[in-house]
């Protein structure tokens, strides 16, 4: 069962429960008030505080998937045009590469030494699997420009 | 031959601890699991950066790695939390949600592949404590050892609970069983069940926010020899911040497998 963000009651479990909390001024409970007010800064670096460790979720009283509300506001935010740019970087390597972390000379060399195939079998070996997921991203806009 | 899956490597595995690659090949020869290689994988895709930024797509490209163990008639099985937490947790939502399914079935495609049905997810640790068995592994131990353990199990070999049920997310127990089956001790420590710090695109964004929680979680483990992960992403961020040495699960079951450190990408014995 899951209920909507407006029937938080600001008992503040999330807050208490979120790693990001007990290092930085990440307050969950404000996220989903300030969410239900209509108010979210989406420029406000700390959405991007979340572990997505699930705690807040997985402990909420009134059963609110909070975890994927914050993922719903980093997706307003990524198309507003506010993501942070390491992560522009990462969805840059995906469409250059198909993966997120490619592979690199130094890592490469390290494979054939421990007696593994020099690039995994995964897009890194196969261009013609590398252009369907290159397909996919285009099909959804990301060009990796 | 007791079960052959779908190999999913991911990234962090193949491209930055290919040693840990190595192990878990070790292991599953040792413990006679198959592992067909699925030429052609991408990232899961990343569950902190592709999705947060686009659900569509972070669905679409999981379901094209989904359709590459489907074209194998196999199951897949992964190394790693955050894969597992992209691939577990799309092929569920595509199992109860036909409209995703649609989705992702039109998308395919339109890259000349198809998902008949949807594999299951396993993450290796599930597979050695839910089906394999820990009987069967003691069978097989033959040197066994005698370290100190801190056992990290990482957030998303437990969470979403809805996606995973299995355990109690809360007080898990089955990775510390599955540690001591090598004769290695699992030390309590306090924050046992916290959060790496890295994952949800906090380490990539934020790194300094992200060692921070990751050294709450270290400096809190006392009378351990090694910690041990089940997860790439995990491994590299206690490796960054722990004062021992941090082991992934395949390494030390390897080398209680009978496996020498090079036979498991060690440098030296534990």
């Amino acid at each position: 069962m899951t209920n909507s963000i407006y029937s938080c009651m600001k008992c503040g479990t999330c807050t208490g429960a979120c790693p990001s909390g007990r290092v930085v001024a990440f307050r969950t409970r404000k996220i989903v008030e300030d969410h239900c007010n209509g108010e979210i800064d989406l420029g406000d670096e700390s959405l991007w505080y979340c572990t997505t460790c699930y705690n807040c979720m997985e402990r909420c009283p009134r059963h609110i998937d909070i975890t994927d509300d914050i993922l719903g506001l980093r997706e307003q935010a990524y198309r507003a045009g506010k993501a942070l740019s390491p992560h522009l970087k990462v969805l840059g390597y995906l469409h250059k590469t198909g993966h997120a972390v490619p592979i690199n000379e130094k890592v490469a060399d390290k494979r054939a030494s421990l007696g593994l195939s020099r690039l995994p079998p995964t897009t890194h070996s196969y261009e013609d699997a590398l252009e369907e997921v290159r397909r996919i991203l285009e099909g959804e806009g990301v060009s990796g420009e | 031959m007791s079960k052959t899956f779908s190999f999913f490597l991911g990234c962090l595995i193949p491209n930055r601890f290919p040693e840990l690659e190595k192990a878990s090949r070790f292991v599953c020869d040792a413990l006679d699991i198959g592992l067909e290689e699925m030429e052609g994988a991408s990232c899961c895709p990343a569950p902190g950066v592709i999705k947060s930024f686009d659900k569509t797509l972070w669905y679409k490209v999981a379901g094209r790695n989904l359709s590459l163990a489907a074209a194998q008639g196999n199951d897949i099985l992964v190394l790693c939390n955050g894969c597992y937490g992209t691939l577990k947790d799309v092929s569920m939502v595509l199992r109860e949600d036909e409209g995703k399914l649609g989705m992702v079935r039109d998308s395919l495609s339109t890259i000349g592949r198809t998902l008949p049905y949807v594999p299951d997810v396993v993450h290796i640790v599930e597979h050695l404590c839910f089906d394999y068995g820990f009987e069967e592994i003691r069978k097989r131990v033959t040197s066994p050892l005698s370290a100190n353990v801190a056992v990290h199990y990482g957030c998303h070999l437990l969470k979403p609970a809805r996606y995973r049920g299995f355990t109690s997310f809360e007080d898990p127990t089955f990775f510390d069983e599955l540690v001591e089956t090598t004769g290695a001790r699992s030390v309590p420590y306090l924050e046992k069940n916290s959060c790496c710090g890295a994952g949800g695109a906090v380490r990539s964004g934020l790194k300094d926010l992200s060692l921070d929680i990751a050294r709450k979680k270290a400096a809190s483990i006392k009378g351990a020899d090694c910690i041990v992960t089940p997860c790439p992403f995990c491994h590299m961020q206690l490796m960054e911040v722990s004062e021992i040495p941090v082991i992934y699960i395949t390494q030390l079951l390897g080398l209680a497998l009978g496996g020498t450190p090079e036979d498991v990408g060690m440098e030296g014995p534990l």
